[in-house]
């Protein structure tokens, strides 16, 4: 048997994955993340200048947050059932970044921890600045010769 | 008002989300990457800000909203200092979540051990 004929069987066999349930509880999970945020925006544009200064400081509290969750093991949870309701919002690039932390602080602290801590959250801030700066400077420059 | 659109916009947001993991072969880091980039070219492109102000937080917290941040960040230091901001305007916005993140992060690390 092929590899490909096997992988059809096997997909043709397992358990159809329940996909409603899932992303009813990802919408779920997710909604109540961001009413959460809502909630800290809300304080957040009372209290500072800016509405940049306002995002600036609803991401970190949401990110707070996320590593607190993190830490007493109730975001686990929370993944487990919400699935991409807990990774897509920023307190799930929190919990990538707390979780690998605490895992690896084991292989040390600076290859251990300070190394692994951004293996998931590395690739987002990389690929978020390199889109960001490539679409800024298409702007600038399409701007420029206008 | 606002609470309910947030709860709507941002379940929707990862509601698709989890429909591209399970029926599709991208993986969580996938997913991630993809919005991200996703939201930093919309912000680019000028979409992103208009949909933030009718969605606020439903926006702001998943991921797609720290993509645009990046933009946003950018596009404002460039006007501040010129051709530097292109570069220190990535972690204008982002910066505070960023650092605050690294060292609560190495915090808890640091005081405990992980389940399981």
């Amino acid at each position: 048997m092929k590899p490909q004929e096997y992988q059809k069987l096997v997909q043709e066999n397992s358990a159809p994955r329940p996909l409603l349930k899932n992303v009813l509880w990802a919408f779920f999970v997710g909604g109540l993340i961001c009413t959460i945020g809502q909630v800290v925006l809300n304080i957040a544009t009372k209290t500072e200048n800016t509405k940049a200064e306002a995002s600036a400081v609803t991401l970190a509290v949401m990110i707070l947050i996320g590593t607190i969750l993190t830490a007493f093991g109730v975001y686990d949870e929370l993944a487990e059932k919400g699935g991409a309701g807990a990774a897509v919002p920023i307190t799930g690039f929190a919990n990538t970044m707390t979780s690998a932390a605490m895992e690896f602080r084991r292989e040390g602290i600076l290859l251990g921890m300070g190394a692994k801590m951004f293996v998931i959250a590395g690739p987002v801030i990389v690929f978020g600045i390199l889109s960001g700066f490539i679409v800024t400077l298409i702007k600038v420059l399409i701007l420029k010769l206008l | 008002m606002e609470y309910i659109i947030a709860f709507l916009v941002g379940g929707a947001i990862c509601a698709i989300g989890q429909l591209i993991i399970d029926t599709t072969k991208c993986s969580n880091a996938h997913l991630l990457v993809g919005l991200v980039c996703l939201g930093a070219v919309l912000s680019g492109l000028g979409v992103y800000e208009p949909f933030q102000e009718f969605a606020g937080a439903g926006a702001l917290v998943p991921v797609m909203g720290f993509g645009s941040s990046i933009t946003k960040g950018m596009l404002s230091e460039l006007e501040r200092l010129g051709w530097e901001g292109l570069f220190t305007g990535a972690f204008e916005i982002t910066g505070l979540g960023l650092a605050a993140g690294i060292v609560f992060s190495s915090i808890w690390a640091l005081l405990r051990k992980p389940h399981k």
